[in-house]
């Protein structure tokens, strides 16, 4: 796709915030089941053109099945899928506008690098020099010029994968599909090879869809991500909105580390807060839920441990206040995480910066602690 | 090298040299022999007991006549021709029967695999003579073909097939197909399933991903299989003798009436030699390319 990369103006890229905005794909009550399995439930979402959109989830939750629906690969058994509009449910996939990135790569292995990515030309009966031509971008691209006549067992996984790119942007697909595509590399040319996907997004403007179960990775490239479950989409929402405001503890849970507290509200009485009465004798958590809450509700309060503050001394003048000792700490390097075990027996997880040295550590094991956070910090669930 | 793993390699050398290369050199030094009306019968014999001066007398009475003998009389090389039809021919007809069964195998449904593999094997359990003898039951004036032919009324006389060249064909076919079609299958089912998807997003129908993807790279498999059939079909000598006429030349045969009907061990010999030596080319082919593929697995 040869259109120039989003403009750079001051306007943040969110199309799903304009309802003037036509979608690229819509999904319309789809349903998918095999046999007596659903593996998606009656789903609806629209994904809009130069999107990087995530499917996260765990194993089993119908990501891959979505995938492989928009490839062609499995039919819906209900609803439609529309792609610019046109329902392409009964479209096979190599009559789509759609190419899909395989977990394995699939890369053929009887042929090299370059008869790779010109696979796809070649079907559409392209004059040679335009296929040699887009094969030598493709190549450009993802920086193979070099490898062009190797064969894909005489390269590295990564650059297997950077072959498995170009081969299935090749094409220009209006739509490309991601099924796990750092799955198979190290942690650090995975971290790497994030930021050159993202970049070859952009220069490509191409539409995304990954599929993934790692959060980190959604988080970092897309612009939206849908956290699923059971084929649904529990969420589907930025990347900093599905963090900071989870709209249910599934959510909460699956995205990064949350200190999870049930209990019962009660209307507060200031500015719409409310309080959690969650243990006999405990003084209330006091927390801000998004939307109103009827006295008496069983709610859930979220709060991640890099808000949770951890002291020596009494903290004068805050609120949800609780003492504890520190059962255990988790040093990761740039941060440490403290497990804080409050009188009741519920352990708290804080999170601290470790912008000193480790051995100028404030705190140690068995120390008596202070835990605090503000009442804007965490959020309530009612889901 | 440690003596652990000289001895776990002298092994198979001392089973080659005990089965392959002891008997060759008997082969080649009777080859160069003459024929006489003796037991054994050719000479000269090597006797040990004269020593030095015995062993120089006994190789100075060897020589290459036989061979020149060879050359001679057309009617060996035009055996090794004909059999070399053959074994070409029923090759690439085992070849055309075995795919589509291994395709099929492949493709089978996992549960179906081990029944359809114990279908493929399960002649094997019963004699060969037997299964051959079976066929001329099937194949002759008189046979079960025949009177099926006749009976659904698409011939109206039997089909001459047994004593001919076709009857050799469908008994070569009949008995090498499972060798066609173990080597296609175990690449077939090794085969990754995305690569077929990856060529159908990428535009393929699925027949022409079959040919793009599929059939080169079961190529390992098909060359494995047409070997596997194409050395033993070369040399076959039941086959021909039961089921073939006596217009099939076949240099198995030719070779079994040196030995028993001519008695001419030399020249039988001579004939067994030269085809060992038409054997090594495909088999040193076969080992290069077995060699290659492992290379391309790494």
């Amino acid at each position: 796709m040869s259109e120039p990369a989003p403009s750079t103006g001051p306007s943040v890229f969110a199309p799903w915030n304009d309802p003037a905005e036509r979608p690229l794909i819509q999904f319309q009550n789809v349903t998918k089941r095999f046999g007596d399995f659903t593996a998606i439930d009656n789903l609806t979402v629209d994904i809009y053109a130069r999107e990087f959109f995530a499917l996260l989830g765990p194993s089993g939750c119908g990501k891959t099945t979505l995938m492989r629906m928009l490839a062609g690969f499995e039919t819906p058994t209900e609803g439609y899928i529309l792609l610019d509009g046109s329902d392409i449910g009964s479209v096979p996939p190599n009559r789509r506008a759609v190419n899909m990135m395989f977990q394995s790569y699939a890369l053929f292995p009887h042929l090299t690098v370059s008869e790779n990515i010109a696979f796809g030309l070649k079907r559409d009966k392209l004059p040679k020099d335009q296929i040699a031509a887009r094969v030598d971008e493709m190549l450009r691209l993802v920086q193979l010029q070099k490898f062009a006549g190797r064969k894909p067992h005489q390269i590295s996984g990564g650059q297997r994968q950077r072959v498995a790119l170009a081969r299935s942007l090749a094409k220009a697909p209006k739509l490309l599909l991601l099924d796990e595509p750092l799955g198979a590399l190290d942690k650090k040319l995975r971290t790497d090879t994030q930021f050159e996907l993202m970049e070859i997004q952009e220069t490509t403007g191409t539409t995304f869809v990954i599929v993934t179960h790692d959060q980190e990775e959604a988080m970092t490239v897309a612009s939206r991500v849908a956290v699923m479950d059971h084929g649904k989409m529990v969420q589907v929402d930025t990347p900093d909105r599905i963090y900071e405001t989870p709209n249910s503890v599934y959510v909460a849970d699956f995205i990064g580390d949350v200190n999870l507290v049930e209990g019962t509200a009660s209307a507060h009485h200031r500015d719409g807060k409310i309080e959690i009465h969650w243990a006999e004798g405990k003084p209330p958590i006091v927390g801000t839920p998004m939307q109103p809450i009827a006295d008496g509700t069983r709610c859930t309060f979220a709060i991640r441990p890099e808000k949770v503050h951890i002291s020596k001394e009494h903290p004068e003048g805050k609120s949800n206040i609780m003492q504890g000792k520190i059962i255990d700490i988790a040093y990761l390097g740039n941060i440490s995480t403290y497990h804080v075990q409050i009188p009741t027996g519920e352990i708290f997880k804080a999170q601290t910066a470790n912008t000193r040295r480790i051995e100028r550590r404030k705190f140690t094991w068995d120390d008596e602690v202070w835990l605090w956070w503000s009442e804007t910090a965490g959020v309530v669930l009612t889901g | 090298m440690n003596p652990r793993k000289a001895l776990l390699i002298l092994v198979p050398y001392m089973w080659l040299l005990a089965l392959f290369l002891v008997p060759f050199v008997i082969v080649l030094k009777i080859s160069l022999s003459d024929v006489e009306l003796a037991i054994p019968p050719y000479t000269p014999t090597l006797d040990i007991s004269a020593g030095w001066a015995g062993l120089k007398d006994f190789l100075s009475q060897l020589d290459f006549e036989n061979y020149v003998w060879l050359t001679q009389d057309d009617l060996y090389w035009k055996a090794y021709l004909s059999s070399l039809q053959i074994a070409v021919v029923s090759t690439f007809l085992t070849l055309l029967v075995g795919f589509p069964i291994a395709y099929g195998m492949a493709n089978a449904p996992d549960e179906w695999r081990p029944t359809l593999m114990m279908l493929v094997i399960l002649p094997f359990w019963t004699s060969f003579l037997i299964r051959v003898y079976a066929w001329m039951g099937i194949l002759s004036n008189e046979g079960f073909l025949n009177q099926f032919l006749l009976w659904t009324g698409l011939i109206s006389e039997p089909l001459t097939i047994l004593n001919t060249n076709t009857a050799v064909y469908i008994g070569i076919v009949y008995t090498y197909l499972p060798f066609m079609i173990l080597p296609i299958y175990s690449t077939l089912e090794k085969l990754d399933g995305s690569l077929l998807e990856a060529a159908e997003d990428l535009g393929c129908t699925r027949t022409t991903a079959f040919w793009l993807v599929t059939l080169p790279l079961s190529r390992p498999g098909v060359i494995a299989g047409c070997f596997l059939v194409f050395i033993p079909a070369l040399g076959e000598f039941v086959i021909p003798s039961l089921l073939g006429g006596s217009d099939t030349l076949m240099i198995g045969k030719v070779l079994w009436e040196e030995f028993f009907s001519n008695r001419d061990w030399p020249v039988a010999s001579a004939v067994a030699v030269v085809l060992l030596a038409l054997l090594i080319i495909p088999i040193v082919l076969f080992q290069r390319q077995q060699e290659r593929q492992q290379e391309a697995e790494k």
